[in-house]
């Protein structure tokens, strides 16, 4: 017979996480916890310059006077720093030269994942960056980049080809005292990744990272730098997913884009992390800091989909600096059994006729809690700046919330500023009406949501858009009949 | 096509069918009128399987089913369509999407394969003809700010691209001014067959001015009360439904 809300809240709660698998390969560890020591070794590990090594130190140095920020609309249990492996990577030391060096069981965790290098190449031309444990392995579409004068590499690799570039540019618009997490990841922060697109340059493809935390007991902190020089554009792509844990793992990376005068950057996030199992248990701490920095006619355009972790903290940022800079945020954001979200953006208006768009989509199912935080600021000097914000959220059970802080700031007397909000719960009569034309209640709800979240999608590259109506089926996949 | 034996549902406890018997043969176009309140939208609602009513007595024999046993989609499936009073808005899904994913279904219950994508649209332009229905509108959200006539003229356009063995049209007049009218009339009139069967729900004898039924009934206190050829509504139009009221009461 016809499909009830609780059976939904139900079918929800049975879903089991499909990426629960750990890849056995040796790693190279430091020891657990966390000081000057650690730090130490991680940046000999890494042969890194000097100045890093100071950065780091200060970066250090810092985050032991700073607290945990508590205001978020998330509780946990805090994380103990000194029970946590800095630094694992997998115990080969030279890069492949061709993809048949690569392991074959990493190749198998890669198949797992659904992303078969050799399919993403020969189908998507995706020059993928793969990161696995905090150590770049593989990096394809190099030198056609190279031709174009594209930089796409890991943070490590950078630091020792092009630190002039990193140097300059990184800590600019995350700094080290923004937060405690930022603080946490300029100190030892592992791997990530690194791109420049030279003035002019249009990125022919888009490129692609696929993250994974691996080891048990492993915090990943990943540093990503994207800078756009003058006129250029980039499409960015940022997957991850995480094997099955039993204990709590942390994730705290810092996400810098540049987007110099005229350039424009894509920013696409397809997260799905272990989000703890249905009593709670389990599952990736998310705290990221992500902002980019818009200079004259600059755009950058954050778009995401969330549906994994226990606990998320993230806020993708734009500081519109230039004039008619211009910053947008499309976001979906799942939660279901126990899992806590609290994210949204900040549109830091400077210039003169800047614009942002925030689209928001939270989704809500089981016990969990889905929030959305975010900050419109106008400054004085920002003249006609213009936003639009829009949040949604759909409720799946009568257990779980939806929360909207939106905050807004305005210092110039000439902008415009539109906020609106709505608060659903999926329809008894939309899905009925489904039914009746008989389509199953399955694929009714899939169909409801990818409506629901259709404004979202639209913003992924095409190959993305797929990964994350699947990733939306899956999390709403249940045991029907 | 559809017999129904002494039907009887409720509603949070509230008994609104009492013991209806209906039945009408392929073919045919039987329609049911009554004052508001009489039960005319759930029987609509108790035969498409919708679950807030609760059927505690009677059968009904759809094709040789028996559709009780039956889920809500495996009645639609079977070729059971309810052209809404109130069709549903579902943003963000397009027509052509929602139609092809119904289909589909449909069709592989029947064990068919799934149309092509080619077949698909040919199809969809052959039947937005029948309701004159701007092709621009199947490539919309469903129903999203489609006027009043667009939305029912959307329902009639879905029954004619899932080719119903039985179709109900509930209340498919109300809201409709007099071009619109006419337009889902037709649509209705040209999809009638010898295979198929309609039934009729509505208030006013106006829509029967366009489609024409062989039977007549109407539909008082949960029960089919009386059935006539369809000068029977005629009648209903000009004296309304006090002397039904004053018959049944009378027994």
């Amino acid at each position: 017979m016809g499909y009830t809300e609780n059976e939904l809240a139900k079918d929800l709660e049975n879903q089991e996480y499909k990426f629960g698998f750990v890849t056995n390969i040796e790693s190279d560890k430091a020891p657990k916890g966390l000081n000057e020591d650690i730090i130490r070794f991680i940046s000999a590990k890494k042969e890194e310059p000097e100045w890093l090594l100071e950065f780091r130190l200060k970066a250090f140095a810092l985050w032991k006077e700073m607290t945990e920020p508590e205001w978020a609309h998330v509780h946990y249990e805090k994380p103990d720093f000194q029970d946590i492996t800095y630094y694992s990577a997998p115990k080969q030391t030279k890069k492949y030269e061709s993809w048949d060096d690569v392991d074959p069981e990493m190749k198998e965790t890669m198949s797992k994942l659904g992303i078969s290098m050799e399919e993403q190449q020969r189908l998507t031309g995706v020059a993928v960056d793969f990161v696995m444990d905090s150590v770049s392995v593989a990096t394809s579409f190099k030198s056609k980049l190279a031709e174009l004068g594209i930089i796409f590499c890991s943070f490590s690799e950078a630091v020792k080809e092009h630190p002039e570039l990193v140097r300059k540019h990184m800590g600019t618009v995350v700094p080290m005292t923004d937060n405690f997490y930022a603080a946490l990841n300029s100190a030892v922060f592992t791997d990530g990744s690194f791109c420049y697109i030279p003035s002019g340059v249009r990125c022919p493809m888009e490129l692609s990272t696929y993250f994974r935390i691996n080891e048990g007991g492993t915090g990943q902190f990943e540093r990503t730098l994207v800078v756009a020089d003058q006129g250029s554009y980039v499409s960015y792509l940022e997957g991850c997913t995480a094997p099955q844990r039993d204990e709590n793992q942390l994730h705290a990376a810092v996400v810098e884009l540049i987007a110099l005068d005229n350039a424009e950057i894509k920013y696409s996030t397809v997260q799905n992390w272990y989000p703890g199992d249905k009593e709670g248990k389990g599952g990736v701490y998310n705290f990221v800091t992500k902002r980019g920095l818009c200079e004259r006619n600059a755009k950058i355009s954050w778009t995401q989909v969330e549906t994994g972790s226990a606990v998320t903290w993230k806020y993708p940022s734009c500081i519109l600096k230039g004039d008619n800079s211009i910053g947008e945020f499309y976001s979906v954001a799942v939660t279901n059994n126990y899992q806590q979200a609290d994210t949204g953006t900040k549109m830091i208006h400077l210039g003169k006729n800047t614009k942002s768009t925030i689209i928001s989509k939270g989704i809500s199912a089981g016990k969990s809690q889905n929030s959305y935080r975010g900050l419109v600021q106008i400054h004085k000097n920002a003249e006609n700046a213009r936003n639009f914000s829009q949040c949604d959220s759909l409720l799946m059970t009568d257990e779980c919330g939806a929360h909207t802080f939106p905050y807004i700031e305005c210092k110039n007397s000439s902008a415009k500023i539109e906020h609106e909000a709505t608060t659903s719960k999926i329809g008894e009569d939309q899905i009925f009406y489904c039914l009746q034309r008989g389509i199953s209640e399955e694929k009714a709800i899939s169909l409801i949501v990818n409506g629901y979240c259709k404004e979202v999608l639209n913003q992924l590259p095409m190959e993305f858009a797929v990964e994350a109506q699947k990733l939306l089926a899956i999390s709403l996949e249940g045991s029907v009949g | 096509m559809i017999t129904i034996k002494n039907l009887h549902a409720s509603i949070d406890g509230k008994e609104i069918l009492k013991g209806l018997n209906l039945e009408v043969p392929a073919g045919q176009v039987h329609a049911i009128m009554g004052p508001n309140g009489a039960g005319k939208s759930t029987l609509a609602s108790v035969l498409a399987g919708r679950e807030d009513y609760e059927v505690t007595e009677g059968s009904v024999d759809f094709d040789g089913v028996d559709l009780l046993e039956l889920s809500t989609e495996d009645r639609a499936r079977e070729g059971m369509f309810l052209a809404f009073q109130y069709p549903v808005e579902i943003p963000g899904v397009s027509n052509v999407n929602f139609l092809r994913t119904s289909l589909n279904e449909i069709r592989e219950y029947r064990g068919e394969e799934a149309i092509s994508a080619k077949d698909f649209m040919a199809m969809v332009r052959e039947k937005s003809a029948i309701v004159e229905l701007d092709a621009k509108l199947a490539s919309r959200s469903v129903n999203e700010g489609f006027s009043g006539g667009e939305k029912k003229r959307n329902e009639i356009f879905q029954m004619a691209m899932l080719e119903p063995k039985l179709a109900i049209l509930d209340e498919t007049d109300s809201g409709l001014d007099i071009d619109a009218l006419r337009i889902v009339a037709n649509g209705v009139n040209k999809l009638r067959s010898e295979k198929n069967a309609t039934i009729v729900i509505t208030h006013y004898q106006r829509l029967l001015d366009y489609i024409v039924p062989d039977v007549v009934h109407v539909l008082y206190n949960g029960r089919i009360v009386k059935s006539g050829p369809k000068e029977l509504a005629l009648e209903l139009e000009e004296k309304g439904y006090d002397w039904i009221k004053a018959e049944q009461e009378a027994i």
